[in-house]
């Protein structure tokens, strides 16, 4: 599924030069459940950013499916972003102004589906994650575990190739967050998704068959468990 | 979703876009009202100047005086009486009794030929001409002391009034100057001209055949107590009153002269044979009104030639001023507060993006594009501005109709009026009998010169009427709706640069 040559990133930050990726280099095969752990400004997030076409390598190829995200413009890469990932977040970023349902829905607007067609699909996306019954609630009329599985439907209401999960327990508490790993883990196997789990919490990514650390811009394989 | 979108935003900040609204609201309101009052104060200014020069009257022709007396209707120059030694009748105690009339052009224009009249006519683009002959009559009687008797140091006085009367004593005399403004007009040429904006009060108009006949002004006629089968001294001839015409323009409001004859006969009566003062032309559509004015001036260097525009200048009184507020003030302040509103839609728009930050960024992260993202922010601006405009539109329409309602009373006269006798002959000459001449012979002068009418009959109070077009408020709901735009645009280009990635920014 992905494919990771020598991937730097560096950035500029003020005068000082933050090197993010130095090097980094992975293979992810279709249908993996892949956990990335490591501490804060290792490079997790920049490496989602590479993985989710949000952002362009500074050096190396980031193939997906046989297309290289680093060398795409920037509709292409939205275009990408529109078919084939879905993110979830660490804040849910819903859309405060729009009902659970109309959340869903946005994903399917770059795709310009018929009206119905989205609706229907947006509903079953949502009780897919068993929130069939709130989708007019606003985000501030949900709890946060209820506010991310709207996420997660959002996330894979477009059928994508690929999850990509920045720290969606982060926000929630132990027993929500199990709830969560629970519906991503059972989402991985009835669906045969390819998933990358970004988290620095041990415990969910223990759940993974397989674990990677970053840190200092360097990529690690853990040992499975 | 873009509408279930933008209306879920805009209820949201529901704040914010009150905030907004109102200021584009009170903008548009504003440019409405400026506006409205504005054409309101043009169109009494027109009124004014059709009380004057008649409707209809695009370009009016006339000749400035090339200097005092230097009229072709010589003699002592108009405004002024000169008595020979053997004119009246002396009495037995000295004083001489005497009555003069004197026709002459109204002072500061001169006449000039009648065959301009076929020169204009034949000029592109003119749809109407119509000459006109504007005369003063001048009718003096009195007693004078006898000249021996001035000449062996009598003094003589002349005392002015501030209307068209003179009284004065010159030591024991007493004499009475009455005035006269007469129009000599072309029956014929009924669609420009003074009369257009008269209507018939009594009797009947002047006939295409009519001589030795008048028309008065129904005001002067009142003042005089004249009625049609009357007669008017003009020229020192007595013409039969036929009709009287009032002003269209207002009740109680005089027409341009006092009396109208037949060109012919004023004239005669003048003795200015084929001469006219004014020419009034009629142009076949407002945009070649200024090439036709051209026109005229090239083909008569001499002449003075007006448009509407040239004569608005002219129009005094609390018009002129409303005109200068409304022209400055109004103009100012409603691009003041418009810059403002614009200022405020913008601010609060772009504010809005950098507080979205996170959203927009989540929806470049869903794959939305681009122009997606601004045409969703720019949407809300433009209805927001919309809602503005129309908010803006009822509130205008409140303020003009309050306006309205207010019934702002403007008077105005055009500049040109305004008699005045007196002057240097005002105060007690210098030497003994200043008034007497050389020659022997007394003049008395008009010093200023003498308008188209007295300003004291001339002065039109209109009431302010402003107007709201459908052109103003599509053009009120367009500006607003461009406020929006210009806000959407500056908010939009934020949203453009917004990166995807801001989506994984953990803290809002």
């Amino acid at each position: 599924m992905y494919q990771i040559d020598d991937v730097t990133k560096t950035y500029q930050q003020g005068r000082r030069v933050v090197r993010a990726l130095r090097g980094v280099s992975l293979t992810i095969g279709a249908g993996e459940l892949v956990a990335v752990q490591g501490p804060t400004g290792g490079g997790k997030s920049t490496l989602l950013q590479m993985l989710g076409g949000l952002d362009r390598p500074t050096s190396g190829t980031v193939t997906l499916d046989g297309a290289d995200l680093a060398g795409m413009t920037d509709a292409q890469l939205t275009a990408a972003r529109a078919g084939t990932i879905g993110f979830v977040f660490q804040t849910f970023n819903l859309i405060p102004t729009l009902t659970a349902l109309e959340n869903v829905e946005t994903a399917l607007v770059p795709a310009k589906v018929a009206r119905q067609t989205r609706t229907s699909r947006a509903q079953a996306a949502l009780d897919a994650v068993g929130l069939g019954d709130r989708g007019d609630h606003l985000p501030g009329e949900l709890s946060g575990g209820q506010q991310q599985r709207v996420a997660i439907a959002r996330a894979l209401v477009k059928n994508p190739k690929v999850l990509l999960a920045d720290e969606p327990t982060g926000n929630l508490d132990e027993e929500t967050r199990d709830e969560i790993v629970d519906l991503i883990e059972g989402l991985w196997k009835d669906q045969g998704l390819t998933i990358v789990l970004v988290t620095h919490d041990s415990v969910v990514a223990r759940r993974a068959p397989r674990r990677l650390r970053i840190a200092k811009g360097t990529l690690k394989e853990l040992p499975s468990p | 979703m873009f509408f279930t979108y933008l209306r879920r935003e805009l209820r949201n900040r529901r704040k914010q876009t009150v905030v907004v609204a109102i200021g584009l609201a009170v903008a548009i309101a504003l440019v409405i009202v400026v506006n409205a009052v504005s054409t309101g104060v043009k169109d009494a200014q027109s009124e004014v100047l059709e009380s004057v020069y008649g409707v209809g009257t695009d370009v009016t022709v006339t000749q400035p005086a090339a200097g005092p007396g230097g009229g072709p209707g010589e003699g002592g120059g108009p405004g002024r009486f000169d008595f020979g030694e053997d004119d009246g009748e002396a009495s037995a105690d000295g004083m001489r009794s005497l009555t003069q009339d004197r026709l002459d052009p109204v002072m500061g224009s001169a006449t000039f030929d009648s065959s301009a009249l076929d020169t204009i006519t034949d000029l592109e683009h003119v749809s109407g001409v119509a000459a006109t002959l504007a005369l003063q009559n001048m009718s003096f009687s009195g007693e004078l002391p006898d000249f021996e008797a001035l000449q062996e140091g009598g003094r003589v006085t002349l005392r002015a009034g501030p209307d068209s009367s003179g009284e004065a004593s010159t030591g024991d005399s007493s004499f009475e100057i009455e005035q006269l403004t007469v129009t000599g007009v072309d029956p014929g040429a009924a669609a420009v001209g003074p009369l257009t904006t008269a209507e018939l009060a009594d009797g009947r108009t002047l006939e295409a055949d009519d001589e030795d006949v008048a028309v008065l002004d129904a005001t002067y006629a009142e003042q005089q107590e004249l009625a049609v089968g009357d007669t008017v001294t003009v020229g020192g001839e007595e013409l039969e009153i036929v009709g009287t015409v009032t002003s269209t323009t207002g009740d109680g409001v005089a027409t341009a002269a006092d009396a109208y004859v037949p060109l012919a006969t004023a004239q005669r009566l003048a003795d200015l044979d084929g001469q006219v003062s004014d020419v009034y032309v009629q142009v076949d559509s407002a945009e070649n009104v200024d090439a036709v004015a051209g026109a005229i001036e090239d083909v008569l260097p001499d002449a003075s030639v007006s448009t509407q525009a040239d004569l608005a200048e002219n129009v005094t009184g609390t018009l002129s001023t409303a005109s200068d507020l409304v022209g400055t003030l109004g103009t100012w302040l409603g691009a003041i507060v418009l810059a403002a509103a614009f200022g405020l839609a913008i601010l609060f728009t772009v504010s809005g993006v950098n507080r979205r930050t996170r959203e927009l960024g989540t929806l470049k992260a869903l794959g939305w594009s681009r122009g997606r993202v601004v045409g969703q922010v720019a949407g809300e601006s433009v209805v927001q501005g919309l809602v503005g405009g129309v908010a803006g539109v009822a509130l205008g329409a409140l303020a003009v109709w309050a306006v309205n309602l207010a019934g702002i009373t403007l008077s105005g006269g055009a500049s040109a009026g305004g008699f005045v006798l007196g002057g240097p002959g005002g105060g007690p000459p210098p030497e003994g009998g200043a008034a007497v001449q050389d020659a022997g012979a007394a003049t008395f002068g008009a010093a200023r010169p003498v308008g188209v009418a007295d300003a004291a009959n001339d002065a039109v109070d209109i009431v302010l009427q402003a107007p709201v077009s459908p052109w103003i408020v599509l053009a009120a709901v367009g500006l607003a709706v461009l406020g929006g735009l210009l806000a959407g645009v500056f908010g939009g280009r934020r949203a453009a640069r917004l990166r995807p990635v801001e989506a994984l920014r953990s803290l809002a």
